[in-house]
């Protein structure tokens, strides 16, 4: 095989590996670009910041959906289904679940935003999608979320729909679920 | 162009080993050509058979010829047998034949991996086809095997589907290296790139198009084999993955791979078409321009295949015109090969008639292809049969017609032996036929909203679905006469001669008929 050839399959059998990696690079790329432009409906946890607040801010509607996921048998409802809330201040609302099997569990909530581009004015101080819920055979618990709508929220958004899906973990392993919450945040 | 006289290198030469070793040890191109291409043609029936049977179940509404299971994973089969097992080793087997004939080189740069990816492929098939045969039966999920249906709620068999895919991937690749390899490095002196016959320039993109691509599959099934088993979450939205995820990541994979089936096919085509009409091909360098558009814009449409999964309103604006601006370079295309059967001194022998065919009918799949473009139209045709007339439409009267014409084109070549003409004939008409009375209907039953991948329908799809079944009776059975003609010229026949078509150009038609099996061992002159 001659000189040039050589070079161009060196190239060719380095490019295939890199392709690969690609693949695997698209996970987080895929995250980071909802993470920047909001879409996806991903709101991620940010830190209290009193530049959000403001007193001038407008009234909209903040509206609960929840959801069970396939054969969830847990009670999960939000204690209100609609707020009248104020951009620009802090906010909780509170979400009821009941764990209606007779065994220890453990759950996960998925959030998800409607309209998407509200997802990236939607700042959460805390959420119980942020962690793991454990509990025992009926128990129940309030589960909260702190937010707060910023004021950039475009004006043709009056009514924003925060939706959580809620799934059973029990079974996965729990040490590969903690590194990926980590990710997350 | 002329070639060098070769017999004077003979006491160099010696002909291929005897019995089965010679296939299982062969480094020859045009050994590994003709099993890819023997490959290809029984992948080609058995996936053809699962055809059958599917429209066979869709020829009356209700149940009743098979379970709803074994319906789907027919279809899953279906879709990756034609694909990865007909489409695709039918063209590598193309590329090995010819390219290095029409280079001017003695074989491929890399002549033992040639064989290692041809002999990968059979144990891929064998993995995928014995998943039938399984507890839980074969892979289920339709050939895009989207998670969470490929994951959570797969058969056990889908990790017998990865690694088979795997292997098909690896083989893709390997022949791909090959092929860039070859004619980055070994065209003839005189042979500039902007002088390559096009079937060359077409592999060339389309080569590159598999190295960017394949990993990518890979990477996609090996996230899927850790979630399934690995307790990773790629895919699943409980762990914090996505199933959205997957349709970018396959997609990013997918789109490209249709352009993989298509390009070699324009290669094919353009030769044909030059050949028959006698004439000089309209416009060669946009045709290479048109071809390596194609190729760089299929890298951003691939969501136009998820307009449907809530994508926001720019993603969806931008997707769709950039999937409408891929018409620009195809219509070139399409209107250079018009321009040059314009005033040509046609002939119709059967590869001309099939590439005919390919551009009439590959222009109704991409027409139904922009219709499909348009977003909110998409949302009303998404996962419609009007969606499976427009991939059958590319794929099969597309990339199958081509690869038939260059059969029907290259086989005196390769054999020594003209084809059954009237035979020929016979099997273009009753495929063309067959195609257009199965596929046809199934726009009009899409656009009334019959959606894909049921085994069952309601009552007022039934007439255009019978219709479509007796079709795909016709060209499914006319294929058997296909392969009735090959082996008749594989055995015997009118001589050929070496130019073999009277308006035939390019260095394969100045060997002998059939090629000797070492050509241009030393490099021919080209001016």
């Amino acid at each position: 095989m001659n000189k040039g050839a050589k070079k161009t399959l060196i190239r060719l059998v380095v490019a295939v590996p890199l392709m690969f990696a690609f693949g695997f690079a698209l996970v987080p790329l895929y995250d980071v670009f909802c993470e920047v432009t909001g879409i996806n409906g991903k709101v991620f946890q940010s830190e209290h910041s009193e530049d959000l607040m403001s007193d001038d801010g407008r009234s909209i509607a903040l509206q609960f959906i929840s959801t069970n996921n396939e054969n969830m048998p847990w009670t999960f409802k939000p204690s209100e289904q609609v707020m009248k809330i104020e951009t620009g201040k802090y906010h909780s609302a509170t979400f009821y679940v009941k764990n209606t099997t007779n065994k220890r569990m453990v759950a996960q909530a998925v959030p998800s935003v409607a309209p998407s581009n509200a997802a990236a004015h939607l700042k959460k101080l805390e959420c119980f999608c942020f962690e793991q819920q454990e509990l025992m055979p009926g128990e129940e618990a309030l589960l909260p979320v702190k937010l707060l709508v910023s004021n950039e929220l475009p004006s043709n958004i009056k009514n924003i729909i925060l939706s959580y899906t809620i799934f059973d973990i029990t079974d996965y392993d729990d040490e590969a679920l903690a590194h990926h919450e980590m990710d997350m945040e | 162009m002329s070639a060098v006289i070769e017999n004077h290198h003979d006491d160099h030469h010696h002909g291929p080993a005897k019995g089965i070793t010679r296939w299982l040890y062969t480094t020859n191109h045009k050994d590994i050509g003709t099993l890819y291409l023997w490959f290809s043609f029984a992948m080609f029936l058995i996936g053809g058979a699962m055809a059958m049977v599917i429209r066979a179940e869709l020829f009356q509404p209700g149940m009743q010829i098979v379970e709803p299971e074994f319906y789907n994973q027919m279809i899953t089969l279906h879709g990756l047998i034609m694909i990865f097992g007909g489409v695709m080793p039918a063209f590598v087997g193309l590329a090995n034949w010819l390219v290095p004939m029409q280079i001017g080189a003695p074989d491929m740069a890399l002549p033992r991996m040639n064989n290692l990816s041809f002999w990968i492929l059979p144990f891929a098939f064998f993995i995928l086809l014995s998943s039938l045969f399984m507890e839980g039966g074969a892979p289920n999920f339709g050939w895009t095997f989207y998670a969470p249906l490929s994951t959570t709620y797969a058969p056990p068999s889908v990790t017998f589907f990865i690694f088979s895919v795997h292997i098909m991937g690896a083989s893709s690749i390997m022949g791909s290296i090959n092929v860039v390899v070859t004619i980055m490095n070994m065209r003839a002196p005189g042979v500039g790139l902007m002088k390559m016959p096009l079937f060359v320039w077409s592999w060339l993109i389309t080569a590159y198009l598999l190295i960017a691509v394949m990993p990518v599959l890979a990477g996609a099934v090996t996230m899927m084999l850790m979630d399934i088993h690995f307790g990773t979450s790629f895919f699943n939205a409980a762990g914090g993955g996505d199933p959205v995820l997957f349709q970018h990541i396959f997609w990013f994979f997918g789109h490209p791979e249709v352009y993989i089936m298509i390009l070699p096919a324009f290669g094919i085509v353009s030769h044909i078409i030059e050949t028959f009409s006698r004439k000089q091909l309209f416009g060669y360098s946009s045709m290479v321009w048109a071809m390596l558009s194609i190729a760089i814009l299929s890298f951003v449409v691939w969501a136009h295949h998820m307009f449907t999964v809530g994508l926001p309103l720019a993603a969806e604006i931008f997707f769709m015109w950039a999937t409408m601006l891929i018409a620009v370079p195809t219509g070139v295309k399409v209107f250079n090969w018009v321009a040059t059967m314009f005033r040509g001194s046609i002939t119709f022998e059967t590869p001309m008639l099939f590439a005919i065919a390919f551009v009439v009918l590959f222009t109704i799949g991409g027409l139904s292809g922009l219709m499909l473009a348009i977003v909110p139209a998409d949302f009303q045709y998404h996962d419609t049969y009007f969606v499976v007339a427009h991939f059958h439409y590319v794929l099969v009267p597309g990339a199958i017609f081509s690869i038939m014409a260059a059969v029907y084109y290259w086989i005196p070549k390769w054999t020594g032996n003209m084809y059954d003409e009237r035979l020929g004939k016979l099997h273009f008409w009753l495929s063309f036929i067959g195609v257009n009375v199965t596929f046809f209907p199934q726009h009009f039953i899409g656009l009334a909203g019959m959606p894909r991948r049921y085994p069952d329908y309601a009552l007022q799809f039934a007439d255009w679905n019978m219709v479509s079944s007796v079709g795909a009776f016709l060209f499914g059975f006319s294929q058997l006469l296909f392969l009735f003609i090959v082996v008749k010229t594989v055995m015997g026949g009118k001589k050929a001669t070496d130019q073999v078509w009277e308006g035939a150009k390019g260095l394969e038609w100045s060997v002998a008929s059939p090629a000797p099996y070492h050509t241009f061992s030393t490099p021919p002159k080209v001016d």
